[in-house]
């Protein structure tokens, strides 16, 4: 009897939240960082197996799908389990960073330890449950769940600022989602289908179809308020502060995984549900990513002095494109958004893991102060050069084929927009270089040779290296072998984008 | 009056039918006959007495859900046995039990007398139970005073305390005028409708039936228009809606921490069952009217009180200011059920996820207030879980629930309030109630932020001045409550079970 994989994806969420409800019962601190190691690995191991298991040619099929009434079944709300195209890389997205982030932070000499595995426990369990969810009710519970702990990982643990970053963090956010809730519930009255349930709803809209104006506010209140959760410009602000004092698991999950919620909202419910209302918003949608995230915060983000904010800014301009991807209201640009932000959540991780390394030797985060560290880490070096050109977007990896694709969908909805975009990248090649060069490269700084004359100044430990290694396979292997996401990353475009693609504003037309 | 009428009103005498509220009371007397009977080295086991005497009557009341009058009525009238009348008095009934679980915790650190206090509840308690299955204007008008007049003296019962005193006199003045309106507004329906010249006629305008079919027949009547006016006012006055929730926040700080809970609680909700009792009885032909207005209480009240709590730095200004907005949320509740038949189960789940939050909060203030017990600042919240991991743990949950955040109790009934609130098309309502609760996260998050996070200091700053332990440890049995409370608050949030299901009845 094989095992059924809808259990395993049962599973996958199950066991975060239930060590975590282990150690919150009063487990030894010794037995809980053993446990929760397994717990954060547990999860990686299967939604890598759910990936190999993924039937080829599922369309727009969910696979692996369960349902349980919770008692709200009356209102069309069940926990619905299952993955589709769309949602698998998104999937083993949070199983990987989530991996990474959980052993990363068993070694991260905390206070009050055990608690903050707890935390990052929820947090992994909630990501794991969010890309999972068929039903929207509980697609917005996981990712409270996954929110909260955050918001006083934030605050508990974080570096400077944190009370302020913590609250102002909690006050966007909870905007954000707030706004997206009432966009969701407009959906679920509107449609006519008094029911939280994706395929229902899909099938609900398809029948019976939605008036265009109900469209067009819905999805600017989905659109405004996942735009919210992914930093859209001008609603950015609290994402390079949050990311700033966060600590380095939770910036790690939060900027790698949750904070793409958002965005895949937007391709897997609100573009494919809302083709109609998608057209009304494409070109503020375009103008502020474009525009905003792209240039203006490019510019920002050459101009920061600190590494940690600059990957925050920088992670905030990254999500320009994956916007203009999904502006471009096309196949190939919603494709290269799934792709770029599996890319970029494992890279961003990366670069926030790095930076932290460089925090514990340096014990500074001002790009100024440091120096020369290549030679005395060569290891660690290595790593956050890689992790800069992967971010940049170099051949090779993951997030190479992403930004491809996007500005080839780009192209054909408006050329000057791509423009802006291509000239994005030579922004972040400044950025991104610049810093990579200022923090090892050059003659050691003051700040370096002080503190390599005091302490003795070790290279990458293997608690640190395992995460990276972790990080950065699965970048290369998606840099070579694109295929194994876009396979059914396709099949299930192909299914539900249709509609949307005919919604393209005209000027697109012309150069197919 | 014929033989037969007298007959037909004794047959209508349905004394078992009333079993909850008669055990309550009765029991609330054998309290004050214990204290004069016992010697008084045994006068500390009488509270436990209370508790069990409300436990076991809450348990009669669960076993006999299903009562033989459901959809009845009896005492010629006076009464009307419903489903959410029965939901009313579990619910009753559990808000008075965890009040006297509250008043074990704080009475003892006074030199009041305590016996008094658990006679109250009960009779309070049990007031509230006929209030929310009253089908007569006389019935309404004496339960709700039975209420009030219990109220007056537990809200200045820490009389040697000048808040306390204040707020009893507060509430006594304000209380009085609210009773007075409300009768004024009765009298108008009464004399709208009444056909007291009419020699042996026993059916009068006091009773909702015959309320109802004479505003059915006369929807613009303006006399009564002015009378259902004057008696949403008094309504308005108990669930402290705006804009007669003024006399809220001095009131809440000066009682004493349970009357709070009481107050903030079974208070608001009999305000609540009242109204949907009215709006959907008697008051059901003047829609029109009643849409508007509850429409606009709504938005007043869910703004006024989110923004008025975001400065307060009292815990139970700001329980009684946020407690302002959640009766807005309510009454978005009630303004959603007139069009949306299931609006009225969606507000008595809030209502019950509220009792959760709500009581798990107050049980945390009644452990760390201290000798003054008026004096709760946010700023003894400081390290607090440091100093007690449990209570800190306890006041996230509750807080969280409270604003609404998943995974926790409250969030669903937001939700649902949403859903019913967007189906009854109230788009603009529920724009300014999402703005409500984004405004709320603030105040509440700055409350958890107080508790959990410690404040970034300079090294060699004196520790804040207001930090202080728990002034009462909890015993064994508070910690099982309040870790009770928290748990059903978060399984709540995600497992619905038959609670769901009752719902969409």
């Amino acid at each position: 009897m094989t095992f059924p994989n809808a259990l395993i994806l049962q599973l996958a969420i199950a066991t975060p939240l239930a060590a975590a409800l282990v150690i919150a019962l009063g487990l030894p601190k010794r037995f809980s960082v053993k446990l929760a190691a397994v717990a954060f690995v547990v999860p990686a191991v299967m939604a890598l197996w759910l990936w190999s298991q993924f039937p080829a040619g599922a369309g727009a099929r969910y696979a692996f799908t369960s349902q349980t009434s919770t008692g709200l079944d009356a209102f069309g709300i069940s926990l619905h389990l299952g993955l589709n195209g769309i949602a698998l890389p998104m999937f083993v997205l949070a199983g990987v960073v989530g991996a990474a982030a959980g052993l990363y932070a068993l070694r991260s000499g905390a206070e009050r330890l055990k608690i903050y595995l707890m935390l990052l426990l929820i947090m992994q369990g909630g990501l794991m449950g969010v890309f999972a969810s068929i039903d929207l009710f509980f697609f917005y519970f996981f990712h409270e769940l996954a929110l909260i702990p955050t918001f006083i990982m934030v605050g508990t643990w974080g570096g400077r600022d944190r009370n302020y970053a913590a609250m102002k963090m909690t006050i966007y956010l909870t905007a954000g989602a707030m706004l997206s809730l009432l966009g969701l519930i407009a959906l679920y009255v509107k449609s006519g289908a008094d029911s939280f349930d994706l395929l229902v709803l899909r099938d609900q809209i398809a029948a019976e179809g939605l008036r265009s104006t109900w469209g067009k506010y819905i999805f600017g209140a989905l659109m405004f308020g996942f735009g919210t959760l992914v930093s859209l410009w001008p609603l950015h602000t609290w994402a390079p502060l949050g990311y700033g004092a966060a600590p380095s698991s939770a910036a790690m999950l939060h900027a790698g995984v949750l904070k793409k919620f958002g965005l895949y909202g937007l391709i897997q419910i609100a573009l494919p549900l809302l083709p109609d209302g998608a057209a009304h918003w494409v070109w503020v949608l375009a103008l502020l990513a474009g525009l905003g995230n792209v240039l203006v915060i490019g510019f920002i983000t050459i101009a920061q002095r600190d590494l940690k904010q600059m990957i925050g800014y920088s992670s905030v301009m990254h999500m320009g494109y994956c916007f203009l991807g999904i502006a471009t209201l096309s196949l190939a640009g919603a494709g290269g958004v799934i792709l770029l932000m599996f890319a970029h959540g494992l890279s961003v991780a990366l670069l926030f893991m790095l930076a932290t390394s460089v925090h514990h030797r340096t014990h500074t985060f001002e790009l100024s102060e440091m120096g020369g560290l290549a030679q005395k880490a060569p290891v660690l070096a290595a790593f956050f050069v890689a992790g800069t050109l992967a971010s940049i977007g170099l051949p090779g990896f993951a997030n190479f084929w992403g930004e491809l694709t996007i500005f080839v969908a780009l192209w054909n909805f408006s050329p000057w927009l791509s423009a802006v975009a291509v000239g994005g990248i030579i922004i972040s090649a400044v950025y991104g270089l610049r810093a990579a060069a200022q923090v090892f490269f050059g003659p050691p700084s003051e700040q370096v040779q002080n503190a390599t004359a005091k302490l003795p100044f070790p290279d990458l430990e293997w608690n640190e290296r395992l995460p990276a290694l972790i990080l950065l396979a699965v970048l290369f292997f998606i840099g070579f072998w694109p295929r194994a996401l876009s396979g059914p990353v396709d099949g299930t475009l192909r299914e539900i984008y249709p509609a949307v693609e005919t919604r393209a504003p005209a000027c697109s037309c012309a150069y197919r | 009056m014929t033989p037969e009428i007298l007959r037909a009103i004794a047959d209508s005498n349905q004394w078992w039918a009333i079993g909850p509220e008669m055990i309550l009371g009765a029991a609330a007397l054998a309290l004050l006959v214990l204290e004069i009977l016992l010697p008084k080295e045994h006068h500390r086991f009488i509270p436990t007495a209370a508790i069990v005497a409300q436990a076991v009557t809450l348990l009669g009341t669960l076993i006999n859900f299903q009562t033989a009058w459901l959809g009845q009525e009896t005492f010629a009238g006076m009464l009307r046995h419903t489903v959410y009348g029965q939901v009313a008095r579990v619910f009753f009934l559990v808000s008075s039990l965890l009040v006297s679980f509250l008043a074990t915790v704080c009475l003892p650190r006074t030199r009041m007398p305590r016996i008094e206090f658990y006679h109250l509840v009960m009779v309070v308690t049990a007031a509230m139970m006929l209030l929310a299955q009253s089908n007569n204007f006389v019935m309404l008008f004496v339960a709700l005073e039975t209420i009030t007049i219990g109220f007056y003296i537990l809200v200045s019962y820490f009389r040697d305390n000048p808040l306390s005193l204040e707020a009893g006199l507060k509430y006594l003045v304000m209380g009085a005028l609210s009773s007075a309106i409300l009768l004024f507004g009765i009298v108008l329906l009464y004399g709208a409708v009444g056909k007291v010249a009419v020699a042996g006629q026993t059916h009068t305008g006091l009773e909702f039936p015959i309320l109802a079919d004479f505003l059915r027949a006369n929807p613009d009547n303006f006399v009564a228009t002015v009378g259902t006016l004057l008696v949403l006012a008094g309504i308005a006055f108990k669930i402290g809606a705006f804009p007669f929730q003024i006399w809220i926040p001095d009131v809440y700080q000066g009682a004493p921490t349970p009357v709070t809970a009481f107050l903030a609680v079974s208070s608001k909700s009999a305000g609540i069952a009242v109204l949907l009792i009215l709006v959907h009885g008697p008051l059901a032909a003047l829609q029109p009217l009643l849409g508007p207005v509850l429409i606009a209480a709504a938005a007043a009240t869910i703004l006024f009180g989110n923004l008025a709590a975001l400065t307060q730095r009292n815990a139970k200004r700001l329980m009684g200011l946020s407690g302002v907005s959640h009766a807005g949320y309510l009454l978005l509740g009630v303004a959603a059920s007139l069009t949306v038949s299931w609006a009225i189960g969606a507000v008595w789940f809030y209502l019950t996820t509220y009792l959760l939050a709500a009581m798990a909060v107050f049980g945390v203030m009644a452990h760390l207030a201290g000798k003054d017990d008026a004096d709760q600042e946010l700023e003894g919240y400081d390290h607090l879980a440091k100093d007690s991991p449990l209570l800190a743990g306890v006041l996230a949950v509750g807080v969280g629930s409270l604003a609404g955040i998943p995974p926790l109790a409250g969030f669903v009934g937001k939700l649902l309030l949403f859903v019913a609130a967007f189906q009854a098309r109230l788009y603009w309502l529920l724009a300014v109630a999402i703005v409500g609760v984004v405004i709320s996260i603030y105040y509440y998050f700055g409350w958890i932020k107080t508790a959990w996070f410690e404040t970034w200091r300079l090294p060699g700053a004196a520790e804040s001045p207001g930090a202080h332990p728990p002034s009462t440890e909890p015993t064994l049995a508070g910690r099982l409550t309040l870790g009770l409370l928290a748990l059903a608050t978060v399984l709540l949030g995600f497992f619905q079970g038959p609670l769901g299901a009752w719902l969409q009845r």
